[in-house]
């Protein structure tokens, strides 16, 4: 069964339409990449299924049932900036979901239970590089450092679907090349269902399952308060795997998702290792 | 040779610092001298001799008529004039603040109206405070509400409405009620902007507390002070003045430190781990 099913969905600002007849089923456990040129609806899209916007016309359903038009603990969402508490903690913004979830009044725990969400906490910390920075602040981490965490604090809360938007769109291109192996880690090991909007199609072709393009089918200048952008092509994303010494032991066990560029070696962006 | 703004004042800081005092304080005493020689009943500049036998007066000795220490019962009638008013103020602005900051339906409701109610001059109400509210306490109290709680309320609801909407939207994807966006997400980074405006805040809070009890009191450092006015007793009214200023700058320091103390994320300092 399709995760998200988008059907006959239109977005319009007053007289202006933005996306008209997106229909896209996006099964569970992809990984979807959006890509398309700048002001084609592309975060558009991406709010809509945040529920921040609500179609014009058509309806989503997240497994089967109409999606809520509000976000919520179901959709879990990294963006480019500002995705973590500046006044919280490495550890506290992990921590955050858990315990909005476990504590309605208070929104924090304490006692033996905050200690079982702080070990959970620290343990998927410590799978995403962020094991010896618990006590940091968001501000003294570096941009790559911050959407690690950011990633790490969606995950917890275990949503269905992951809605990143250019999340690793301002990072160095070293910096990036690890964390992909990191998304690409995190997203075999929760089979989370993403959708990621992105303009680098190579990471899009590396990343995806599916990549998704948006465009304006009509171009011309009169034409452009009243056509909207669409998805013009949905690409099957296929894999060669050729096994060898290279393998890095994640895609051995799944032949079409290889990735044949990305290797898992410590780079400058990881803490270094304390012993 | 460097340009004067690059130049740093290294070790000299303190020095720096002290020499425009030094410079006021030897004008006085220069003034002081001059004017005793001219008049040696002179009261306008009282030589520190003086001042300092006069807040012994006041400070160390009993009052003949009421028993009390007047330099002690005015710094506590003051202060607790200043604590209940900043604090309702504060209470009352953190309420509003967020309501207005963080709900569209509550800057609905709320915004145009204190909008309207902070143009109006706090001075201005007085009198209709002293005519609703008695003579006493509560409308010196409610004056420095009035006077200063729509600052910090406006100042607030501008913290609160400038956070990135990227964090309400992921707070509650995190599964936060509107709730627990306003105590996890909004109050903790709305407080060390509070922190400094009630620190900008006490400057007029002084102004309104003085003002009302220049007007009616029976106690209090601005009571004092007006009232030693018609007996030309600058000896304890600088003093007193010095006193006024000092606390006011304690305050702040005070506030100052509570806030490097609570929130070093908001300080960019390196926390306890």
């Amino acid at each position: 069964m399709s995760a998200l099913s988008i059907r006959n969905v239109w977005i319009e600002y007053g007289s202006q339409v933005v996306l008209e007849r997106v229909n896209l089923e996006i099964d569970a456990g992809a990984f979807i990449a959006i890509v398309g040129p700048s002001g084609c609806g592309k975060t558009s899209f991406l709010r809509l299924l945040l529920g921040q916007e609500r179609p014009a016309r058509g309806s989503i359903l997240l497994d089967g049932k109409p999606m809520p038009d509000e976000p919520g603990p179901d959709r879990g969402v990294v963006f480019q900036r500002y995705s973590v508490f500046p006044h919280l903690t490495v550890l506290g913004n992990v921590l955050l979901g858990p315990e909005l979830q476990s504590s309605p009044l208070l929104g924090r725990s304490f006692g033996r239970r905050r200690r079982a969400l702080v070990e959970r906490a620290h343990a998927l910390l410590s799978e995403v590089g962020l094991g010896d920075s618990l006590h940091k602040y968001p501000a003294q981490l570096s941009g790559g450092m911050q959407q690690r965490l950011a990633l790490a604090q969606a995950l917890i809360r275990q949503p269905r679907v992951l809605l990143l938007d250019e999340p690793f769109g301002a990072l160095d291109p070293g910096i990036r090349g690890e964390i992909h192996v990191l998304m690409r880690k995190l997203w075999k090991e929760t089979g989370v269902t993403i959708v990621m909007v992105t303009h680098d199609l190579r990471e899009a072709f590396l990343l995806g399952t599916r990549v998704v393009v948006f465009d304006r089918l009509r171009k011309l200048p009169t034409e452009a308060q009243r056509y909207g952008a669409t998805i013009s092509q949905n690409i099957a994303v296929h894999r060669r795997h050729v096994p060898g010494p290279g393998d890095d032991g994640i895609a051995a066990n799944d032949s079409d998702r290889d990735d044949p560029i990305a290797v898992e070696t410590p780079g400058r962006d990881d803490p270094t290792p304390t012993h | 040779m460097r340009r004067v703004m690059n130049m740093q004042p290294g070790r000299a800081r303190w020095l720096l610092a002290l020499l425009p005092f030094a410079l006021i304080v030897m004008v006085y005493v220069v003034g002081s001298a001059q004017r005793r020689a001219e008049n040696p009943s002179d009261k306008v500049l009282p030589p520190f001799g003086e001042m300092s036998s006069a807040i012994h007066r006041v400070a160390f000795e009993e009052d003949k008529r009421t028993g009390e220490y007047l330099f002690w019962s005015d710094t506590g009638a003051s202060l607790e004039r200043l604590a209940i008013g900043l604090s309702i103020a504060t209470a009352l602005a953190l309420v509003l603040g967020l309501l207005i900051g963080l709900l569209p339906i509550g800057n609905a409701m709320f915004a145009p109206m204190t909008a309207v109610m902070s143009m109006i001059p706090p001075m201005a109400i007085l009198p209709i405070l002293f005519i609703v509210f008695g003579l006493g306490e509560l409308s010196k109290v409610v004056l420095i509400i009035v006077g200063v709680a729509p600052c910090l309320m406006r100042d607030l609801v501008f913290t609160v409405g400038s956070l990135p909407r990227e964090q309400l939207v992921k707070a509650q994807s995190l599964g936060a009620s509107t709730w627990q966006v306003l105590i996890r997400v909004a109050l903790p980074q709305a407080l060390p902007r509070l922190i400094a405006s009630l620190r900008l805040a006490l400057g007029p809070a002084f102004l309104f507390l003085i003002s009302a009890e220049a007007i009616s009191a029976d106690s209090g450092l601005g009571y004092r002070i007006f009232l030693l006015r018609r007996y030309l007793a600058m000896d304890t009214i600088l003093p007193y003045v010095a006193w006024i200023t000092l606390l006011a700058f304690l305050m702040d320091l005070a506030l100052a430190q509570l806030s490097r103390r609570a929130f070093p994320w908001a300080h960019g300092a390196e926390p306890k781990a």
